[in-house]
């Protein structure tokens, strides 16, 4: 036998709608209701508001650590926005504007980033998972949400969210392989903002693209310009009717750049350059929707200050009701709650201990 | 002698030994320029270069795959786990292989090398930053378990755990990365693996701890001290293979003892502790031995970590229950 060749039609498609000077692709335009992109464009702005305002309170020591997610406001959103509330989200740690657009109260994000177990509540009718800090972990659990939803019948989707660092864990690539293998309803969105902390893309990998490590798992991939709504609007729609239509999942490679630190206890000025920051900085994903917003006579100034000053209340109001629920929350006895559906009595032992304890110490308090 | 933190005790010993020894190689997620993200490797890629100091792709089987394979072939990798709660990716690497290949090759295939990693809480991180899972490494045969208590001994004992022959598992404590300095020699100094020391002598007490809890269990013995209750306070170092002998002479002669440490109390370090404690000295007991503890809780986020910890005054609770029978 001589050697052949495999066509495994090894090629990426690249998507942008609006370019880099804001010039729209008519032909490509997604048809989105003007009511819509108006909603899409009010949660984007709530992301980065609540984000600048998460980062005043962590200055000032009232939250802790956090990662920001400015700029990666149209990488979420334009994705999230296509999921019904029937459907799944299963994010990182860096979606916080797609994990408040599902529902979850920006109060509880407060809670979360300063201490308290109550800031993972998850409403009761929301199909959502807590946010994974333990990088790429999640993207089986989609997988498995995902299998299940098909052997239910349903034509539910689930969408995981990772990002660039994560497709290095094993858990990634099994996810992907396992996802494609069973056809199952899962919309895989990297949001790659082109750092891990300090590791650079050109550091995690050596392919030229993430999108492309689709085809080796059998499965449709494509690379949009994250910092473009519309192109990632228009990706995902794709592959949301690709799973609901039980013809399996896609992996989504959103280009987008961590602008920020990668939490608020990293110094970037060790491991990359102003001028890197600067270039993306002019990409920023919000301006360049504005002005397509405006162009079509949906946005002007007073309409975005009214926007903007709607916003700025939303959120006063949730660091009011945070602040609020922090003063009643401190009972450290809670943290015996949900470990188990019920205490088994060693615990029980441990918690009767715990609360002498605390009773002892108030009187201590009291007396003293 | 220069006074420094534990993250420059450290940075010391890494610094010293590659300047050494050629073969000692770091790798892990943001060790180069970064310096890692509590800066134990500060400056090193500036002095050896990314060839030895290795900026990993984010995968924690990787580093400790690769490592594995590093150091069959003889080389002395020294693992950076960003926090030690990450490290469960590679665990199946550590037990399944690093743990066992001497013992599979019948002595012809040796890993000596080292996982460090940051563990324990008190330092307000976010969730899985936290945890104390020593024993999860401390009950894997094959594998050892230390954990220093201050800049010197942690400098001392990361040099001797580089040059072991064995995989070294390697916990340090974020709450002590930086919260106080000592006398760090400049010239080399090691300490054996699998001793620990009597870091105060006492004939009515033994309090046994490591790793951050030594701290409060010092002052806790500085407080008995004023009610006439001398506790003798021995320092792990080593969690496995465990040292047995300084704790059993000193239970001889007090009859009383308290194992401290963060880990869950259930099937922790210290129920292995005091299993021997019984074996050994069980006609010298005076008093049942206490352990203060972690509750078997996953660590509470922050704002409820602190009354999860042991501090001083359970530590006082359990000594003096100790003095009562
Ligand atoms: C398994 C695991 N290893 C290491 C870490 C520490 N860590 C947190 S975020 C991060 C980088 C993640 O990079 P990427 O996946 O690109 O996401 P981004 O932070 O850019 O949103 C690392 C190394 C972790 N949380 N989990
Ligand atoms: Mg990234």
């Amino acid at each position: 036998m001589p050697r052949t060749k495999i066509d495994t039609g090894h090629k990426v498609e690249y998507l942008s709608i609006l370019d880099d000077q804001n010039k729209l692709d008519k032909e490509l335009e997604p048809d989105i209701s003007e009511e819509r992109l108006l909603e899409l464009y009010r949660t984007m702005l709530f992301g980065r508001r609540f984000d600048e305002r998460m980062l005043n309170l962590q200055r000032q020591g009232r939250i802790g650590t956090f990662p920001p997610i400015k700029g990666q406001e149209a990488a979420q959103m334009g994705a999230v926005f296509h999921l019904r509330p029937k459907d799944w989200l299963v994010p990182a740690f860096r979606e916080t504007a797609a994990e408040i657009w599902r529902g979850r109260s920006p109060a509880s994000v407060l809670l979360y980033y300063n201490g308290f177990n109550e800031g993972t509540i998850i409403p009761m009718e929301q199909r959502d998972m807590p946010m994974a800090v333990p990088v790429g972990s999640q993207i089986l659990h989609a997988v498995g949400l995902a299998y299940a939803a098909k052997y239910r019948g349903t034509d539910e989707v689930v969408m995981t969210f990772f990002g660039d660092g994560a497709t290095s864990e094993g858990d990634f690539h099994e996810g992907l392989n396992c996802a494609a293998v069973y056809q199952a309803p899962v919309v895989f969105i990297c949001q790659n903002n082109h750092w891990a902390i300090s590791i650079p893309l050109q550091k995690q990998m050596h392919t030229a693209t993430i999108a492309e490590k689709a085809q080796a798992y059998g499965m449709p991939g494509i690379q949009v310009d994250g910092n473009d709504v519309l192109a990632v609007y228009a990706a995902v729609e794709e592959a949301c009717t690709r799973a609901r239509n039980s013809d399996g999942p896609t992996l989504i490679e959103c280009v987008t750049y961590r602008v920020m630190m990668h939490t608020t206890a990293d110094d970037p000025s060790r491991y990359r350059s102003e001028e890197e920051v600067a270039v993306w900085q002019k990409k920023d994903p919000l301006p360049r929707f504005e002005t397509y917003l405006e162009e079509k006579g949906l946005l002007d100034a007073t309409g975005r200050d009214d926007l903007e000053d709607k916003v700025q209340q939303q959120i006063q109001e949730a660091v009011d009701a945070a602040e609020k629920q922090m003063k009643e929350l401190g009972d450290p006895i809670y943290m015996f709650d949900h470990l188990y559906e019920q205490l088994p009595p060693y615990l029980q032992r441990q918690k009767e201990e715990l609360e002498m304890r605390l009773q002892a110490k108030k009187k201590e308090a009291d007396h003293g | 002698m220069a006074k420094m933190t534990m993250v420059q005790a450290l940075n010391l010993a890494l610094r010293q030994e590659m300047a050494k020894d050629d073969g000692v190689v770091l790798l892990g997620e943001d060790v180069g320029p970064d310096g890692g993200v509590f800066r134990v490797s500060d400056g090193l890629i500036d002095e050896y270069g990314e060839e030895r100091v290795i900026d990993t792709p984010l995968a924690e089987s990787a580093i400790v795959g690769m490592a594995i394979g590093m150091a069959v072939y003889g080389l002395k990798p020294v693992c950076e786990m960003q926090f030690s709660g990450f490290a469960y990716q590679a665990f199946h690497q550590l037990e399944n292989h690093a743990a066992r290949l001497r013992w599979r090759s019948q002595g012809r295939l040796t890993v000596p090398m080292v996982m460090r990693a940051p563990y324990g809480g008190g330092v307000r991180a976010l969730e899985h930053h936290s945890e104390s899972r020593e024993a999860y490494w401390a009950h894997t045969p094959g594998l050892k378990m230390v954990i220093p208590s201050g800049p010197r001994n942690a400098r001392a004992l990361l040099l001797s755990a580089i040059r072991d022959p064995d995989p070294v598992i390697f916990y340090e404590s974020k709450a002590l990365y930086r919260a106080f300095r000592e006398e760090v020699p400049e010239e080399e100094e090691t300490m054996p693996i699998g001793t620990s020391q009597m870091v105060r002598e006492g004939n009515d007490l033994t309090l046994i701890a490591y790793g951050a809890m030594l701290q409060p269990t010092l002052e806790a013995a500085a407080e008995l001290a004023k009610d006439g209750i001398q506790a003798a306070v021995i320092d792990l170092l080593t969690i496995a293979p465990l040292d047995d002998s300084l704790m059993i002479e000193s239970i001889r002669q007090t009859g009383r003892a308290v194992v401290v440490h963060e880990a869950p109390r259930s099937f922790g370090p210290g129920a292995e502790i005091i299993t021997r404690l019984m074996e050994s000295a069980f006609y010298y007991l005076e008093a049942p031995i206490q352990r203060v503890t972690g509750y078997d809780l996953i660590i509470p986020y922050f704002s409820r970590e602190k009354l999860y910890m042991p501090d001083v005054k359970r530590i006082l609770e359990a000594a003096r229950a100790t003095q009562i029978q």
